[in-house]
C-alpha cells in the first residue's frame, strides 16, 4: 500500500466513524486528530483496530502515542514504516 | 483518627520501612523508597519555606503524575499548606482561573507548560511564583530543580508543620454550573477519616501493591496516595498515557502483581473489552474498587468472570464527602440482572439520611435526597459562602451535606441511586455540570444559542449539544471539536452536535430541555 492509499483509507474511516456530516475537504492531512479532540481514547483504539485489520500490521501498545497517530500524514508514515519492517 | 495531618502517614512509614519501595512510576520503571520520598518531600518543604510559603497558604500542582508530583504533594502538606492539583493537560485558561481563584502562593508546573500558564495568569493579574520542573533535564526533574535553586545546599531546617486536623489539606476543583469550576475545601480530618476507614475495609499491609490510576486532581487519588503509604505498601503510579491504554494496563496488573485496583467503571470496561484479562495471571488481585459512576452490569459480570478471585466494592461519594457509602458485589451476578447494583450502606465514619426539600426525613422506600454528615464532609467551597450554605442542611442533628443525588433506602440501610436533582452528570467518573459546557460554547463567536443534554446509554453517559449559529449554517464538526478541546477538559467534550435554526423554547421563552430530550 502506498502513502496515498493509506491516507485515503484512514481519511474515509475517520470521516465515516467519527465525523458524520463533515465536509471531506475540512479533514486535511495535517488536521490534529488527538490534540484537537477529534479522536478520543476510545476512537483511537477503534482506528488502530481498523488499521491493523486493513493494513495487515500489528500495532504494539507502546506505539499508541500521538506522535504516530495525531494526523493522517503521521498515520500514513507510521503504517508504512510498520509495513516495511514486516 | 490515627494521625492529625495527612503527611504523618508518610513520616511514620518512613521510620518503620525506610528501605521499602513506596512508589513506582510504571511508565519509566523508576522507584523510590519510603526513606527517599520522605527526604525529597522534606527538601520541597524547606524550599517552599525559603520562598515564603507559610502554613494555610495554597500551592498549585500542574504536573504529570510522577514520583516528582508525589514528593511535591507531600512537601506542600509538610509546610502546612494545602495542595491544589489541576489537570496539566486541561486548557491553560481554566487552570489559571483555578489558581487565581484560590490565590495560590506558588505553582509547581511542568517546564514546557510554564510559559502559557504564566501568560494566562498575567491576564488575571495573578503573580504566583512558578516553580518549573523540566523532564528533559533527566529522570529526576524535582531533584535537579532543587539542586539548581538551592545551589548553596539545602540545610535541613526544623521539622514539618503540625497543622491541626481541621486545617485545609487540599482543594479539589469540580465542574461548576455557572460555567467556572468551584473549589471543594478538604481538611486533614476529612482525608484521614476516610483513609482510616479504608484501612478498616481493605486491611492492607506492607505487601500490598496498589494501583494509582486516577489523576491527583480527582478525588479517587486520595485512597491511591494515602492508603498504601500509611501501611508501608507500594503504589504504582499510572500516568495519563498509560492510563488510556488497556492492553498495557492489563499487563501492568499481571506483571506487577497488583493487589488492589481502584478506578472508574469506564476504565474497567476498557480493560474488559480490550485488555484480554482472562489470558493473564491476575491472581494477586485482592480487591477491585470502583467509583465515580454507575457500572453497567453486563461489563461488571464479564469482569467478575475474568477475574473471579477478587472482591468487588462499589464505592460511592461526591468530592465533598469522598466515599460515604459502599456495597460489596455478590459472588455471583444473576444472568438476567440488568439493574445497576446499589451504592450500599453508609461507611462507619459517616452518618447518612434521606431528606426532602425541607430537610425532613423521607420514609424508607421513598425517593429523597441523600444527605451526609460526619468527619469526611468538606469545610465548604472556596470563596463561595452562599454556595456553601446552600449545600448544607443544618438542624439539631448536625450539619448535613446535600449530595443532590436522589436515592431510595432499602433493607439494612442499603441505598440505591435513582438520579440527580439538577443538571449534573457523571462521565468517566468526573462530574460535569452541563451548564459549564454551554458557557464554554457560548464563547464561540459563530454560536448564538446552545443547550447540552445527557443521555444514559448502555456504554455510559453521552452528551449531546444542540446549537444555533449566527449565520444559520452548521459549523464544521472538526471546528467544534477543536474549540471544545481548547476550552474544556477532555472529559467534558460533547459526543454529538446537532445544528438547529433555533432552539425550541418554553412558554416563558426558556430553552425547552424536555423537548430537546425527545429530539433525536
Amino acid at each position: 500500500m502506498n502513502a496515498i492509499q493509506i491516507r485515503t483509507m484512514a481519511r474515509d474511516f475517520i470521516l465515516k466513524e467519527f465525523l458524520p456530516g463533515e465536509r471531506p475537504e475540512n479533514l486535511t492531512d495535517s488536521t490534529e486528530l488527538i490534540t484537537d479532540g477529534i479522536l478520543d481514547s476510545l476512537a483511537t483504539l477503534k482506528l488502530v483496530a481498523y488499521l491493523e485489520k486493513s493494513c495487515g500490521i500489528e500495532i504494539a501498545p507502546d506505539e499508541l502515542v500521538p506522535e504516530n497517530l495525531n494526523s493522517i500524514a503521521q498515520i500514513a508514515n507510521f503504517v508504512q514504516s510498520k509495513q516495511a519492517s514486516r | 483518627m490515627t494521625v492529625a495531618a495527612l503527611h504523618e502517614y508518610l513520616e511514620q512509614s518512613a521510620r518503620r520501612y525506610p528501605q521499602t519501595c513506596a512508589a513506582v512510576e510504571v511508565s519509566s520503571g523508576r522507584q523510590i523508597t519510603y526513606g527517599e520520598l520522605d527526604a525529597l518531600s522534606d527538601q520541597v518543604r524547606d524550599h517552599l519555606r525559603r520562598i515564603g510559603v507559610r502554613p494555610a497558604d495554597r500551592v498549585g500542582i500542574c504536573l504529570p503524575k510522577s514520583i516528582a508530583s508525589l514528593a511535591v504533594l507531600f512537601g506542600i502538606l509538610k509546610v502546612g499548606a494545602a495542595y491544589v492539583p489541576v489537570d496539566s493537560l486541561a486548557p491553560p485558561a481554566r487552570n489559571a482561573f483555578i489558581f487565581n481563584d484560590c490565590g495560590v502562593r506558588a505553582i509547581f508546573v511542568e517546564a514546557s507548560r510554564a510559559e502559557t500558564l504564566h501568560c494566562e495568569l498575567a491576564r488575571l493579574a495573578a503573580e504566583p511564583c512558578l516553580l518549573p520542573l523540566d523532564w528533559s533535564d533527566g529522570p529526576s526533574p524535582l531533584a535537579t530543580y532543587l539542586a539548581r535553586v538551592e545551589a548553596g545546599g539545602l540545610a535541613v531546617e526544623d521539622e514539618s508543620a503540625r497543622p491541626g486536623p481541621d486545617n485545609l489539606a487540599y482543594v479539589l476543583y469540580t465542574s461548576g454550573s455557572t460555567g467556572q469550576p468551584k473549589g471543594v475545601m478538604l481538611t486533614h480530618r476529612n482525608g484521614s477519616s476516610y483513609v482510616d476507614w479504608c484501612s478498616e475495609i481493605l486491611a492492607p499491609d506492607e505487601n500490598d501493591r496498589f494501583s494509582s490510576h486516577a489523576p491527583f486532581h480527582f478525588d479517587l487519588s486520595i485512597l491511591d496516595i494515602f492508603v498504601p503509604l500509611k501501611h508501608g505498601a507500594t503504589v504504582f503510579l499510572i500516568g495519563e498515557e498509560l492510563g488510556k491504554n488497556p492492553t498495557r494496563m492489563a499487563s501492568v496488573i499481571a506483571e506487577r502483581r497488583l493487589t488492589v485496583w481502584y478506578s472508574t467503571p469506564s476504565v474497567l470496561t476498557l480493560l474488559v473489552e480490550h485488555g484480554s484479562l482472562d489470558a493473564r495471571d491476575d491472581h494477586a488481585l485482592r480487591f477491585i474498587l470502583f467509583a465515580g459512576e454507575v457500572f453497567p452490569v453486563k461489563h461488571l459480570r464479564r469482569l467478575k468472570a475474568e477475574v473471579p478471585r477478587a472482591r468487588y466494592l462499589n464505592l460511592y461519594g461526591p468530592t465533598e464527602t469522598n466515599v460515604c457509602t459502599y456495597y460489596e458485589i455478590p459472588q455471583t451476578i444473576a444472568e438476567d440482572r440488568t439493574a445497576p447494583f446499589p451504592i450500599g450502606r453508609a461507611c462507619s465514619h459517616v452518618k447518612a439520611r434521606v431528606i426532602d426539600a425541607n430537610g425532613r426525613n423521607v420514609p424508607r422506600g421513598q425517593e429523597g435526597e441523600l444527605a451526609i454528615s460526619g468527619a469526611p464532609v468538606m469545610l465548604g467551597y472556596w470563596n463561595m459562602p452562599e454556595r456553601t450554605s446552600a449545600a448544607f442542611h443544618v438542624d439539631s442533628s448536625g450539619r448535613w451535606y446535600r449530595t443532590g443525588d436522589v436515592v431510595i433506602e432499602g433493607e439494612g440501610g442499603v441505598y440505591t441511586f435513582r438520579g440527580r436533582r439538577d443538571r449534573m452528570v457523571k462521565r468517566r467518573g468526573y462530574r460535569i455540570e452541563l451548564g459549564e459546557i454551554e458557557t464554554a460554547l457560548y464563547r464561540h463567536p459563530a454560536i448564538s444559542e446552545v443547550a447540552a443534554i445527557a443521555r444514559s446509554e448502555e456504554s455510559g453517559v453521552s452528551i449531546k449539544v444542540f446549537y444555533a449559529s449566527r449565520d444559520g449554517h452548521a459549523l464544521s464538526l472538526i471546528e467544534l471539536k477543536r474549540f471544545c478541546a481548547h476550552n474544556l477538559p477532555a472529559y467534558m467534550a460533547p459526543d454529538w452536535f446537532s445544528h438547529q435554526q433555533l432552539l425550541p423554547k418554553t412558554s416563558t421563552d426558556k430553552i425547552d430541555y424536555q423537548h430537546l430530550m425527545r429530539m433525536e
